[in-house]
């Protein structure tokens, strides 16, 4: 950052970009004879944003099943931290703060959201046959930290149900920066919402890129992606069509590249009137 | 703009009235139901309201009650056990069989019948969890497999379908103290399995609201796969439920054998659906995740208070079984209603 510049620049020069916490340099992965992704390099450093883009079936599921460690990837290097991983269970991922938020959320929608906020890590008291649920600090707990994330819910007492998709989707991720994620993989976190509830969703990220989180969000919609990341990762058909900063690209370039250039003019020549 | 988007979410929340977020509590339907069938009984009958018969209807409450709180844990936790009735009887007979037979001591026997009971309990579970099957078809073939090893068994070593003469084994009265003892209160004459009955439900409710293993087991109920996500160790669960289930079916066969010191070969067969029945009325979702622990309590003590009630008022004991299905059919729609009223997305 310049000093005396009045809006820092959405891009940070190479040299000064801040150390990657999680990053890949050509890793591939294959599934039998069937090879899902090769080649792809990108990285995510502290309070930046790295949107990863496609269409169904360019392989942004397996990226973020290596990044996780649902997958082992069978090629390239996978860097956390600085160290090299290969990541055998979730567990271990999580374990290092990086943590994925999936679409389904892993969430009990009958339960309260203070449940479902400390659900498999919750909070006692008391030894022996008395250990107990702290509730009250959980409760408050919850509160306080949906606040800042700037959600805010009367009732931490209300099934998580009965929450929209979008809040829902903020409190998952409220929950993985509370227990210690350093990096967050968001996949397709807008993908189901409509266009308000969206926002809501891309406000939250931002607010846990402020926070000095990295955050890997993953949707095939550029108008979401483009206003909140700093490095885009477009994938096509298993590969890197390249990792590009803000500045680099524009949101046109990118939708274009992503439907696949070309084809898409073709299609539009298609569909001209005669 | 964080701000902005809050106050968005915020004025589109109506408040809950306070009588709905009442409603949405578990229990409340059946509170209401025992107190109208308490009332109707009361007025309707003379026998209903004496201390006598309030001591029948609890009594007879107590014994149903007891599985219908372990059945409804199960319940939460997503799974059933048809087996749980059949099971009270299976404990039963191996106590008296190996106590009369073979003249095992008494003390003894009562905690081979619990390993039993538990190890039954845990097949329910290894099977259910290994091959991913419904509980409700593997339970139903354990309820076979007990129901004929009952009677087959029983008539192989004892040559009858019941066990005579347990009072005389040595050491039967030092454990009826614990099963088969009463004590008056105010003029009630109240069994002991009341107080075993009120204890459990205390401590299922304790479990259930305030403990981690309680958590879990609404957690498991509710959304396996979430579960299993979060760290939920979902097997640990799932077996204890399964062998809580199985160790109250121990405790109620033990409280009807010391307490009429006989068993028959046919204990308990065909109750295993009013336990569901009980924690039905009680609250719980047959889909599992949502249910209580004291609603089970209060669906038995609406059965054994028409058991008696119907006695008492001399009418013909088969509108017992009509009533239950009328009981049933309502707190299945007042379940419904109420999930829906609550506005859970699935």
């Amino acid at each position: 950052m310049t000093p005396g510049s009045i809006r820092p620049e959405p891009i940070l020069p190479a040299a000064i970009r801040p150390e990657p916490l999680l990053e890949v340099q050509g890793v591939g992965k294959t599934y039998g004879s069937v090879r899902a992704l090769a080649g792809v390099s990108a990285s995510v450093g502290a309070g930046e944003v790295l949107c990863v883009l496609g269409d169904n079936g360019a392989g942004k599921s397996t990226f973020i099943k290596i990044l996780s460690g649902t997958h082992q990837h069978s090629e390239g290097t996978l860097l956390a931290f600085g160290v090299e991983r290969r990541f055998a269970h979730p567990r271990e991922a999580l374990d290092l703060g990086i943590a994925a938020v999936y679409q389904d959320l892993a969430v009990v929608p009958l339960m309260p959201v203070w449940r479902n906020f400390f659900l498999g890590s919750e909070v006692t008291r008391g030894r022996g046959p008395l250990r107990r649920l702290d509730v009250a600090s959980m409760r408050a707990t919850t509160k306080h930290e949906l606040g800042r994330m700037g959600i805010d819910l009367r009732d931490v007492d209300r099934p998580i149900g009965t929450l929209s998709g979008g809040e829902r989707q903020s409190v998952a991720i409220a929950r993985a920066v509370y227990f210690g994620a350093k990096v967050v993989i968001l996949d397709e976190p807008t993908s189901a919402l409509g266009v308000k509830q969206a926002g809501v969703v891309l406000s939250y990220i931002a607010r846990a890129r402020d926070r000095g989180l990295g955050v890997v969000f993953i949707t095939h919609n550029p108008h979401h992606a483009y206003p909140v990341g700093d490095r885009f990762l477009l994938l096509q058909r298993g590969t890197s069509m390249g990792d590009f900063a803000k500045s680099e690209i524009t949101i046109e370039e990118m939708t274009a590249l992503m439907a696949g250039g070309a084809e898409l003019e073709a299609l539009a020549h298609e569909l001209e009137r005669p | 703009m964080t701000v902005a988007v809050g106050a968005g979410i915020d004025e589109r929340k109506k408040r809950a009235h306070p009588l709905l977020t009442l409603v949405r509590r578990p229990e409340i339907g059946a509170l209401v139901a025992a107190l109208a069938i308490f009332l109707f009984f009361s007025v309707s009958t003379q026998a209903f309201l004496t201390p006598a018969g309030i001591s029948t209807w609890l009594y007879s409450a107590s014994l149903f009650g007891i599985m219908a709180v372990a059945v409804a844990l199960l319940m939460i936790g997503g799974e059933f056990d048809l087996s749980a009735g059949a099971m009270t009887g299976t404990t039963g007979l191996i106590v008296g069989v190996v106590t009369t037979q073979w003249g095992l001591n008494i003390w003894l026997a009562l905690v081979l019948a619990l390993a039993v009971a538990l190890s039954i309990g845990a097949g329910n579970a290894w099977v259910v969890m290994k091959t991913g099957l419904p509980s409700f078809i593997v339970t139903l073939a354990t309820f076979f497999i007990l129901q004929g090893c009952n009677l087959a068994l029983t008539k192989l070593i004892t040559g009858s379908v019941a066990i005579q003469g347990m009072g005389a084994v040595s050491g039967f009265d030092q454990v009826k103290v614990f099963f088969g003892s009463s004590f008056p209160l105010l003029g009630m004459d109240v069994k002991i399995s009341i107080v075993w009955w009120i204890a459990l439900t205390a401590l299922a409710t304790w479990v259930l609201l305030r403990t981690r293993p309680g958590n879990w087991i609404f957690a498991v109920g509710g959304q396996v796969t979430s579960s299993r996500q979060v760290g939920v160790p979902v097997f640990k669960v799932k077996l204890g439920l399964f062998m809580t289930t199985a160790g109250a079916g121990w405790l109620v066969g033990m409280l009807q054998l010391f307490d009429v010191s006989t068993v028959q070969a046919t204990t308990g067969v065909g109750q295993e659906f009013i336990y569901i029945i009980c924690a039905v009325v009680g609250g719980c979702l047959l889909t599992g995740g949502y249910g209580s622990a004291i609603g089970a309590a209060l669906g038995a003590l609406i059965y054994g208070m028409t058991l008696q009630g119907i006695v008492f008022a001399q009418w013909d004991n088969n509108w017992l079984k009509a009533f239950l299905g009328g009981m049933l059919l309502l707190a299945v729609l007042v379940n419904l209603l109420v999930r829906r009223q609550s506005g859970v997305r699935a």
